[in-house]
């Protein structure tokens, strides 16, 4: 993407550095000179703060690791030791707790952005599928670290969702033993756990450094999906998305401290303060929220096979994702009012499915999660391979600049040229 | 774990997942009454525990709950700690000092009982489980987490109003509803030996008989001696032992909201000035 380095080493140190590994150069090159397209909205700012909810999950799990003891006999009192005597414990314990469900929020959020602006369409594949093999790293992790915590829901939950990989034919009861390293979820599973619990981040480190590397390659999409073609269809990283981005960080931190000050158990199940008791089966065994529209899935339909297969092919189809959209533009926003409405539907439809997956499987959410469950894959396997073959996309703009002096009613203001330096202006839009 | 064949958990845990018809039991968790929801003074932004009310709670507690119910989370001195009942060191001492604690071994190799101290932890009534079920037919459960362990579902939209109103008082609400909500006159069907309850969250009958009556406890602050304010009281202190922390956990986030709404005022007006010089 970017031209020539601009980076020019100002001290002694820097440009003997610089002769030997370029590393500032790197670093400038991808985070000050970087050009990111001029007309990016806050859809665009969850990169930046998914960064910084990973850096937090790090951290805060580092120092909990520090009080926390991985034994079944002990695990939960050491929780309960980190939230009562350990200094600031709580506060720890918390952001660590809250924090994943934030990060799930932000992920969401950010998936949802790029199958509306069709992000993970050519040249973005392997920009896509790298973000969902994040996604799955990411549930691995925050699955094993609920278990961590060894309440019931910990433990019922472990029970539950290892005993799906029981329902393969053949390898099936193997393989749970192999998981559990026994016979039923106990020490050893949970110090396996951890153990995978400590390490998964780190791959998802590594996995993030591929996706931001292939970002950089690509560059980003943005809402207009025509691609950057001349300079001035961008602005450089800093200080536009910098600022932009902290921002946007600021607000998500506020809801973050909300939740983590004002609210810390809401999005954490009660049970969980019991615990874990191989004998006593809590009535209602439910995953964390954000699970919840996958575990609806799973009990749509009678077959623990069929719901198994069909909870992995609900992950599954969003790496074929690139191949199956057939639409000649990229952004939903120059699409046919029949790609809204299929999209808002599938957002709508997510929701619905996670609260299905909180209500038992009987009665009528038996249905309900079954229609959820049809229109969820009809989304990927019909409507997006069908509907890109009929559709009239609107006019797309010739270029990004045309798109933005023509929202701005034409006015030519500083905007045409290159806008760096440029301090005051007669258009002051936020 | 041998009571279970990993084939039978296996099959029981899936019938669970999976299962498209109801379980037998005509009466599943989520039937009972919704809790009455009271006035806390740890409730909202500015919340704190009511002390006077922590140490009615913990007294009530003591020469009651305490003869089934375990604390055994809670440490003597916490009862001295900021943020909690905050009674004195003397009096902390004096409760600390009706207590015996097993320790050792001594020098010679055996256990002896003394005194507890106030870095013991409170001594749960019953040696295990076991011999509290065999005692009483049900587990009385330890009181260290159970204000953050009992929460009902609140169902739609209540869940959704919850974050607005920060609702998050389901467990004193539902311990208070519990020990006020007793039906004397419900006459039990044949065979039932339990308590009638709506409010109990596991059943329609609990295993514990009502604990309170009017006047069995008295106060010296002049509160009223009525199973309601027991209720009310030992419901706050049960909340302080499962969060103790609470006071301070607001405290800070008052401060770090205020402060990240200055600084995100202070960065959305930089923002505006570096992007007004560009169409976007
Ligand atoms: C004589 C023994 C005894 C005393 C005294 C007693 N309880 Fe209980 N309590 C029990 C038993 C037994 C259970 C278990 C009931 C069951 O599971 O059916 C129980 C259960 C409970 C529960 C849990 C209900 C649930 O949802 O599982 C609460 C709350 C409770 N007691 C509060 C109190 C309070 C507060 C006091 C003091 C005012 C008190 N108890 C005094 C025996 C007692
Ligand atoms: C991708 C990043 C991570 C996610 C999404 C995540 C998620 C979780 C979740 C959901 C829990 C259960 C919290 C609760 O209910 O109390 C948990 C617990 C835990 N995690 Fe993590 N975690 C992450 C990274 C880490 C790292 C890097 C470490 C250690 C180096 C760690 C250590 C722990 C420990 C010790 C616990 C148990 C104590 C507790 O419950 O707070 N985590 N994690």
């Amino acid at each position: 993407m970017a031209g020539p380095s601009t980076y020019v080493p100002k001290s002694g140190f820097e440009r003997w550095l610089d002769a030997r590994l370029p590393v500032v150069r790197m670093m400038h090159g991808q985070f000050i000179e970087f050009p990111i397209p001029r007309n990016l909205n806050y859809m665009y700012t969850f990169g930046g703060i998914l960064m910084i909810m990973l850096v937090s999950q790090i951290i805060t799990g580092i120092v909990l690791v520090m009080h926390y003891t991985p034994h079944a006999d002990m695990a939960f009192s050491s929780v309960e030791h980190i939230m009562r005597d350990v200094n600031y414990g709580w506060l720890l314990r918390y952001m660590h707790a809250v924090g994943a469900s934030m990060f799930f929020i932000a992920v969401y959020l950010h998936i949802f952005r790029g199958l509306y602006y069709g992000s993970y369409k050519e040249p973005r594949e392997v920009l896509w599928i790298l973000g969902v093999v994040i996604f799955l790293l990411m549930m691995a992790t925050a699955f094993m670290g609920y278990v961590l915590v060894w309440g019931q829901m910990s433990f019922w939950g472990a029970t539950v969702i290892t005993n799906f990989f029981s329902v393969f034919p053949i390898v099936g009861d193997t393989l749970v033993q192999w998981l559990w390293g026994g016979f039923a979820v106990d020490n050893p599973t949970l110090n396996r756990f951890f153990s995978l619990h400590y390490l998964l981040p780190f791959m998802i480190f590594g996995v993030v450094i591929l996706h931001v590397w292939a970002l950089h390659v690509t560059g980003q999409t943005n809402p207009t999906g025509v691609e950057v073609k001349q300079k001035s269809d961008t602005v450089p990283f800093t200080p536009y998305a910098t600022v932009k981005d902290l921002f946007a960080m600021v607000l998500f931190l506020l809801l973050f401290s909300y939740f983590l000050f004002f609210l810390p158990n809401y999005l954490g199940h009660a049970d969980n303060y019991i615990e874990a008791d191989p004998l006593v089966t809590p009535t209602h065994i439910v995953p964390e929220w954000y699970f919840l529209p996958f575990y609806a899935i799973l009990r749509a339909v009678p077959s623990a096979l069929g719901g198994v297969l069909l909870m992995f092919g609900s992950i599954a189809v969003l790496f074929f994702l690139p191949w199956l959209d057939t639409s000649k533009v990229r952004s939903g926003a120059f699409r046919s009012i029949w790609f809204k409405a299929a999209f808002w539907l599938f957002a709508i439809n997510a929701v619905w499915l996670g609260w299905l997956g909180s209500k038992p499987a009987e009665g009528w959410y038996v249905p309900a999660m079954q229609i959820g469950t049809i229109y969820y894959f009809a989304y990927f396997l019909i409507i997006l391979p069908v509907l890109g073959l009929f559709e009239t996309p609107k006019p797309l703009p010739n270029s990004i600049t045309e798109s933005v002096l023509k929202k701005n009613g034409g006015q030519i203001a500083s905007g045409a040229g290159q806008p760096a330096g440029a301090t005051s202006a007669p258009e002051t839009k936020g | 774990m041998a009571f279970f064949s990993s084939r039978s958990l296996k099959s029981l845990v899936i019938a669970a997942a999976v299962a498209l018809v109801p379980a037998g039991s005509a009466f599943a968790a989520g039937d009972s009454k919704p809790p009455r929801m009271q006035d806390w003074s740890f409730a909202g932004v500015f919340g704190t525990y009511d002390r006077a009310q922590l140490q009615r709670g913990y007294q009530v507690f003591a020469e009651n709950c305490s003869a089934c119910h375990a604390l055994s989370r809670i440490a003597f001195r916490n009862l001295m700690e900021p943020g909690g009942p905050e009674f004195s060191e003397a009096e902390v001492r004096a409760i600390a000092a009706n207590y015996f604690v097993m320790d050792g071994p001594d020098s010679f190799g055996d256990m002896f009982e003394r005194e507890a101290r106030l870095s013991d932890r409170f001594p749960p009534p019953f040696p295990n489980q076991e011999a509290a079920v065999a005692a009483m037919g049900a587990y009385p459960p330890d009181f260290s987490l159970l204000a953050k362990a009992r929460a009902p579902t609140r169902g739609f939209p209540g869940f959704v109003i919850d974050i607005f109103t920060q609702y998050q008082e389901n467990g004193p609400d539902y311990i208070y509803s519990l020990l006020t909500g007793y039906d004397e006159e419900h006459v039990n069907p044949e065979g039932e030996l339990g308590h009638y309850n709506p409010y109990f969250m596991a059943g329609e009958y609990i295993a514990m008989a009502p604990p309170l009556f009017d006047g069995m406890h008295v106060y010296q602050d002049g509160s009223p001696e009525t199973i309601d304010q027991y209720a009310r009281d030992v419901s706050a202190f049960m909340m302080w032992a499962a969060e103790p922390h609470l006071e301070q956990r607001k405290e800070m986030g008052f401060r770090v909201m205020a402060f990240l709404l200055i600084f995100g005022g202070l960065v959305y007006m930089t923002k505006r000035r570096v992007w007004s010089a560009v169409d976007h």
